[in-house]
């Protein structure tokens, strides 16, 4: 069931990243009953990970939300008031002028309640970046008012959406995401599709986001992806692009929901075995930096949000420097075994 | 802590019985894995038949592995349901169309 507040109002340990990494060290990992995430990648030489080709700045514009989704990695929700402001935007656009990555990734929280969010669009297109994306949980647009003409908006500078819905029905999509969203998400998306987004002779682009409603990992994404097109089209008369499946890491609001149900060590477990090191070559930790809305570097979104600042001298947006970011460890711990399992996961979906 | 036959952990270490016989025990995992890939059926219509299957021989270890196989295909909880239905609909035709033999054999002993 959606929760009302984020993990940090209701002031739980987990919303602590150090408690969150002291758990997933301890108990099946700490006894050897499962092996360790770096030991794991040793076996095929990966120790220490390690950076390629920088192709993707992702910026966290804050971690404010309308919604409070009982998955949420970043424990976002109303209640959260870190925002960007525009100071941090200014040193990220000094960036974006000059980086090799060619994509530029927004997310949040929801990255549209910045105040500074429109601004910061505006100035950042004019970087000619190939590949514009804004994570879009797709009830904002019908929140408010002053948010119904996001669909113009987006298409005025030819944002790439990416939008999350974890289902095509309504009862698990409500349950994840809270009461109403079902609905909210098929109208907003049917919004994107009447300005031109995933129609024919336009270059608008909309993802959709799946990740599983419970604990349990994704199937094949290419099946997934047959079966929300199929059924959308039947259903709702929408159209959209690719869907990216995407496994839940068990960290913030997640690993809470895995240890209440009793399902942590299943999970685990369930990870562990799903290992691919194939997988292992892609993850998105190693062509992405992630940049916080107080402006430090991590190495992804989840060890933003574990506090693990890049292992790196530059470790702010302030003293940014590509060729001394590419250098560095990329730092891990079990949560990663998430990105591995399976066909791999990132925020672009499958990797392997 | 309360004695049981069945212990939920156990269906984690199923892998373990190739190490008490490893040419059997790889022969069954290999026949396993190609049984459930896409073919005439798909691997989907697959998953539903275990489910019900899981039932019928009423295996709490491929309950727990179909229930979970399901949601991950996104197989929705009335398709499921109805396979599992499908399933029981078999067991008690199985036991009912014995009533034949019982009819016959109450004809047959009756003057």
């Amino acid at each position: 069931m959606a929760l009302l507040k984020s993990l940090s109002a209701r002031k739980n340990d987990l919303s602590k990243p150090e408690n969150q990494l002291a758990f997933l060290s301890n108990g099946i990992f700490r006894e050897g009953e499962l092996p360790l995430f770096k030991d794991k990648i040793a076996e095929t030489g990966n120790y220490p990970l390690k950076p390629k080709t920088l192709e993707i700045l992702q910026l966290n514009l804050g971690y404010m939300c309308n919604q409070v989704c009982s998955h949420c990695h970043v424990d976002a929700g109303p209640d959260r008031k870190e925002i960007m402001t525009k100071e941090t935007m200014q040193q990220c656009l000094e960036v974006i002028k000059t980086t090799k990555a060619h994509t530029l990734d927004l997310t949040g929280g929801a990255p549209e309640m910045n105040p500074n969010f429109r601004w910061f669009v505006e100035e950042a297109s004019k970087a000619g970046i190939k590949d514009f994306i804004v994570r879009s949980n797709l009830t904002i647009i019908l929140a408010n008012k002053k948010y119904h003409d996001l669909p113009e908006f987006f298409k005025k500078y030819n944002v790439h959406i990416i939008s999350s819905l974890p289902f095509y029905k309504r009862e698990k999509t409500d349950k994840q995401r809270g009461s109403g969203v079902f609905d909210k998400s098929i109208k907003a998306l049917q919004m994107l599709n009447k300005v031109g987004y995933a129609q024919p002779g336009t270059n608008l682009k909309l993802d959709l986001a799946y990740n599983p409603a419970g604990a349990f990992l994704p199937t094949n994404q290419e099946a997934m992806e047959h079966d929300f097109k199929t059924a959308l089209k039947e259903d709702f008369d929408i159209d959209f692009d690719h869907l990216f499946a995407i496994t839940n890491l068990p960290i913030s609001r997640f690993l809470e929901y895995l240890i209440a149900s009793e399902n942590y060590e299943d999970y685990m477990y369930e990870l562990v075995n799903a290992y691919n090191p194939a997988a292992v070559k892609n993850v998105m930790c190693t062509n992405t930096i992630s940049i916080s809305w107080d402006g430090w570097l991590y190495d992804c979104d989840f060890n933003q949000m574990l506090d693990l600042k890049v292992a790196s001298t530059v470790k702010h947006i302030s003293d940014y420097n590509e060729d001394l970011l590419n250098n560095r460890n990329i730092l891990i711990s079990q949560h990663c075994y998430g990105c591995t399992a399976g066909a791999g996961s990132s925020c672009q979906g499958s990797v392997a | 802590m309360a004695k049981t036959y069945y212990n939920p952990d156990d269906l984690r270490k199923f892998g373990k019985i190739t190490e008490w016989s490893e040419e059997l025990g790889n022969k069954f995992f290999d026949y396993y894995g190609k049984v459930f890939e896409e073919g005439a059926l798909s691997a989907r219509e697959k998953s539903l038949i275990a489910l019900a299957v899981s039932h019928v021989v009423k295996c709490p270890y491929c309950i727990d592995a179909y229930t979970k196989d399901g949601l991950q295909r996104g197989i929705t909880k009335e398709e499921m349901m109805e396979a599992v239905h499908a399933g029981a609909a078999i067991e008690s035709g199985a036991t009912l169309v014995h009533g034949v033999q019982m009819m016959n054999k109450y004809d047959k002993l009756s003057m």
